[in-house]
């Protein structure tokens, strides 16, 4: 199984990235773009073949080290 | 007075540590991160400043991990004086240690120059021999320095007078080189024995190098 996780900065902390990225998007004219978030996506390929199982593991990766929860958000996909 | 110094693959700022608090007349110890003891005589332990792990996932987050920081948890909780320079800020802070986290720069520039610091609280081990107000002149080399920290959290570091350090300019007016809440440069925990500051106080030990700022601040440490 693969778990797909995505971390990003929590909605209340500002992202610089993000603002640097809209602001190259606002140069270039792409027009619409309302807000950009720039994140990172963590692959982990998982021996593990309950989902259960596996989304409680990775959980917990999620909490003790993928994310620090002071500043950022989670998001785990299993596929 | 025994200062024992953390290094991690990637740590670069140990030797001039070594060299700051030997130039005070320190003892001092270099402890590789494998070790899962420190040396039963340390006084002072300082993180010391780099990229420990190549600030591989966030700079701090692989440190946390090491045999080491077991026995640097246990050595603060029983009241052990810890230090926490730049990305030994980002490892206490990473490590639960301090409160807040440190996260890219706002300019998203890597920065290296020197900085003014405003003493903000010197009820502390660390800055009693500066006076609230006082003014130094530190260097800042760091890519990850913004400090943040929710606003309950801020309110805490207030009341608990916390808040070390801040950046100004020469005249102490509120100059912020990186987006850290309030401009805040150095933390402390709660029980005062924990201390972080992005800023490096050990490169400014000779007004040849443009600055010896450093050394009032490092002093603090080694009078009880």
């Amino acid at each position: 199984m693969k778990a797909i996780v995505n971390v990003s900065l929590k909605a209340g902390v500002l992202d610089s990235q993000g603002k640097a990225v809209h602001h190259a998007l606002d140069s270039l004219h792409f027009e619409g773009v309302k807000d950009v978030r720039v994140g990172k996506q963590i692959v982990l390929q998982l021996d593990e073949t309950d989902k259960d199982k596996a989304m409680q593991e990775v959980t917990k990766m999620c909490e003790e080290i993928l994310a620090n929860t002071v500043i950022e958000d989670y998001e785990i996909e299993l596929v | 007075m025994k200062v024992s110094i953390l290094q991690f693959p990637g740590t670069n700022c140990d030797y001039d540590t070594q060299y700051a608090f030997e130039k005070l007349g320190a003892q001092t110890e270099i402890i590789w991160h494998k070790s899962e003891t420190i040396p039963a005589d340390t006084d002072l332990l300082v993180v010391a400043g780099g990229f420990s792990y190549g600030d591989y996932l966030r700079s701090g987050a692989i440190a946390k991990f090491s045999p080491v920081m077991k026995a640097v948890s246990a050595y603060a909780s029983n009241g052990g004086k810890v230090l926490g320079i730049c990305n030994g800020f980002q490892v206490l802070t990473e490590a639960g240690l301090l409160p807040g986290a440190l996260k890219r720069n706002d300019g998203l520039h890597f920065i290296s120059k020197h900085h003014m610091l405003k003493v903000e609280n010197n009820d502390n081990n660390f800055l009693k021999k500066l006076d609230n107000g006082d003014l130094v002149n530190i260097p800042i080399a760091h890519h990850d320095g913004n400090y943040f920290i929710d606003q309950d959290g801020l309110k805490e570091l207030y009341a608990n007078k916390q808040v070390l350090l801040t950046y100004c300019d020469e005249k102490g007016s509120v100059k912020n080189p990186n987006g850290s809440v309030d401009s805040i440069a150095g933390v402390c925990n709660k029980e005062k024995n924990v201390f972080g500051l992005m800023p490096h106080p050990e490169r400014a030990m000779e007004l040849v190098l443009g600055s010896d700022d450093g050394l009032k601040m490092l002093q603090g440490f080694l009078e009880s």
